[in-house]
């Protein structure tokens, strides 16, 4: 008998499993569309691969668990460690993990100016709703009215819509899926890592998280994965809904998508003028 | 009188918060000060507290926040731990230096890197020049105390200056403990409304902030070591009135346990003084002539007071749970420099750094440490002056 294993085994440190994420946890389904992506594009080794990831649940998927070099960083620092790394070796291929408390909450300033500088990043944001690592308090990504462990009452302030944000900068791409979308979200994955390959690179992944949001609404992950297949919804379509219809619904799609230079390009143009 | 409820440390915070009626608390989580923002939140919305919490972006912004509210007259909180607090040191100065009183709650864990969530002392150490009156708490009676007592001496008029409280994580921030709550209607009587030496209400234009020349500047940072001389008196003060008031009084800057006919003195900070305290009562019915000074406030520091304890003695050993690199522990440097004023005969001083990133350290170990320390001395020879003492 062929004995199979999953496709994911191939990428990952063994020695650290089981994860640490929770049973059911929407984290595995962004893992598994990762790397279903590297290995549709035939890329096994991940050597010339950097994960950079600041401190959340989704900061975790990369370290310790992805076979490549992972830098484990500060809350909210993942973008400019990354940028450093990038500069020092523009041959690496950096890629950054991390939650929307991460990356749009303490360190949402960094997304704004690498998305307007087009620094040559991908950015892959985890939108679980909440600060899972540290119970599920509201984030500036939750809907109004949630009730959190900080908003015990609802919360009062609205959300932002942080794909749709970093659309309107620089970005080469800008692209939101739900985990639903599995096969968008990995053909997306495959788009920044295959096709357009500098620049900066914004996929939003929409995955409630299992045990802060998505038990306090007494459903299993599979009864919420199924609600997503009609949560979300091209945002074409979105757009041409009512008020009301709008706020029940996720826009999703690919917001932007170009390949012109990026940070390094335009940098190197600089000096090459310079030089003449 | 008051009431007798449980409480984790964390809720203790809470409570200290709700009964100096705080009106404005900005705050982001981390592991292990969550439970502080969680209660007080619902206290808000649950009509128990009247006040606004405003859920910030970061650190940052939560000590920022708390800043401007209190510029604007607000009695105005926060807490943080460990890699929040770093995040938070830009402000962290700023606050004093502008002399606006507020209290921030500091759940004491380790820094990174390594991630760490296990309580030290490092990230509260960090804070000591920033012009901050600092003070640790023992057991969560005492957290409750102290960050009520923190309001109080925060705004008295010959200090305005912001207090930080510490209190370990998880040791103190998640473990259940009576703590006596007193009644409303005293503390608001004893606390009185906010005060503070300058508002932004618009009844009269104040620019703030502004750039200064040097000798300004140095003026304005000598005023606080004048403050900070000035907290001394204020602390004792108030932990008199209080101790009057709702009947427990702690000693001031210090608490000393059997030291009154001590030969030697164990010097420590926060929880883990209470099994420094068991082991100290052990070797007392053995017959070691030792006692435990307790540090409750370690900005101002409190020479004088230590001073005054061991000045007849013959050994004093020091419990560090933070390292300055490069140095020693920094209590024990910070007390060494200051007794040094009042003898050039000083008693015999060593420094024990240990429980780093949550190691855990029980009476036995401060049994067998305080042992070898007296038996060395008795014997005629000297303690090492640092040790660092690791448990693997
Ligand atoms: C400066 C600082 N502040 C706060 C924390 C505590 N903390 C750890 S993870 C986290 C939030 C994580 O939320 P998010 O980035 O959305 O990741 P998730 O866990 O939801 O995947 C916080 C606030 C920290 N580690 N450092
Ligand atoms: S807390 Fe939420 S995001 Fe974190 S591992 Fe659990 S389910 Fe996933
Ligand atoms: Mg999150």
């Amino acid at each position: 008998m062929i004995k199979h294993e999953h496709l994911s085994l191939k990428y990952m440190r063994r020695e650290v499993l089981p994860t640490a994420f929770c049973p059911g946890c929407y984290n595995g389904i962004v893992m598994n569309a990762l790397f279903q992506a590297f290995e549709e594009l035939g890329i096994y080794d991940l050597r010339k691969y950097v994960f950079v990831s600041g401190i959340g649940c989704s900061s975790w998927i990369p370290s310790p668990y992805i076979k490549a070099d992972s830098l484990h960083t500060l809350h909210g620092r993942a973008i400019p460690v990354a940028t450093g790394v990038k500069l020092a070796n523009p041959e690496l291929e950096v890629i950054v993990i991390g939650g929307d408390g991460d990356l749009a909450s303490i360190g949402g300033n960094h997304l704004l100016h690498a998305a307007r500088r087009n620094m040559d990043l991908v950015v892959i944001m985890i939108n679980n709703l909440v600060y899972g690592m540290t119970r599920g308090q509201a984030a500036p990504t939750t809907p109004k009215g949630m009730v959190t462990p900080t908003t015990p009452y609802g919360n009062p302030e609205e959300p932002m819509d942080v794909a749709r944000l970093i659309a309107n900068t620089n970005a080469n791409y800008v692209a939101r899926w739900c985990v639903s979308q599995y096969l968008f979200l990995k053909n997306s994955f495959k788009k920044v890592l295959g096709e357009i390959k500098r620049g900066f690179r914004f996929i939003e992944v929409y995955a409630p998280c299992t045990t802060f949001v998505i038990r306090r609404e007494n459903k299993t992950p599979g009864q919420k994965l199924k609600e997503l297949m009609n949560t979300c919804i091209g945002y074409e379509k979105w757009e041409k809904l009512p008020a009301e219809e709008r706020t029940k619904h996720i826009p999703t799609g690919v917001f932007r998508e170009e390949d012109k230079p990026g940070f390094l390009d335009n940098y190197k143009q600089l000096i090459a003028r310079l030089k003449r | 009188m008051g009431k007798l409820v449980a409480l984790t440390g964390n809720y203790a915070v809470a409570y200290a918060a709700k009964y100096a009626r705080v009106d404005v608390i900005a705050a982001y989580p981390i592991t292990p000060q969550t439970s502080i923002v969680e209660k007080l939140a619902e206290l808000i919305e649950s009509g128990e507290l009247d006040a606004i919490m405003i859920r910030v972006e970061s650190e940052h912004s939560a000590l920022a926040a708390t800043f401007g509210a209190a510029v604007a007259g607000a009695r105005a909180f926060t807490a943080t731990s460990s890699q929040g607090l770093l995040y938070m040191h830009e402000f962290v100065h700023w606050t004093s230096r502008a002399r606006i009183p507020a209290v921030m709650a500091i759940v004491t864990r380790a820094l990174a890197p390594p991630w760490n969530i296990w309580p030290d002392h490092s990230d509260f150490m960090d804070q000591r020049d920033a012009g901050w009156i600092m003070g640790f708490a023992m057991d969560n009676q005492e957290v409750f105390d102290l960050t009520l007592q923190a309001f109080k001496i925060s705004e008295d008029p010959r200090v305005y200056l912001p207090v930080m409280i510490g209190l370990e994580g998880f040791i103190l921030g998640h473990t259940t403990m009576l703590v006596e709550l007193p009644e409303q209607e005293v503390v608001d009587q004893w606390l009185g409304p906010r005060k503070q030496e300058y508002v932004i209400d618009g009844k009269e234009p104040l620019a703030l902030g502004n750039l200064a020349w040097p000798e300004d500047t140095e003026e304005m940072f000598m005023e606080i070591q004048k403050a900070m001389d000035n907290a001394k008196k204020v602390i004792k003060e108030v932990d008199e009135e209080y101790g009057k008031l709702f009947g427990r009084k702690y000693g001031g800057l210090i608490q000393c346990i059997n030291c009154e006919d001590a030969k030697y003195f164990a010097v420590s900070m926060g929880a883990w003084s209470g099994d420094l305290i068991e082991a100290v009562n052990k070797l007392r019915e053995e017959g070691y002539p030792i006692g435990v000074i307790r540090i409750r406030f370690c900005r101002p520091f409190p020479y004088e007071d230590i001073w005054e304890k061991v000045k007849n003695s013959k050994g004093v050993i020091v419990f560090d749970r933070s390292i300055s690199f490069g140095a020693w522990g920094p209590l024990f440097t910070d007390l060494l420099t200051g007794l040094y004023h009042y003898t050039n005969n000083l008693p015999i001083m060593s420094n024990v750094v240990a429980g780093i990133g949550g190691v855990n350290i029980t009476y036995n170990d401060f049994a067998k440490l305080l042992t070898s320390f007296i038996e060395t001395i008795e014997k005629g020879d000297k303690p090492p002056v640092f040790t660092w003492y690791h448990k693997r």
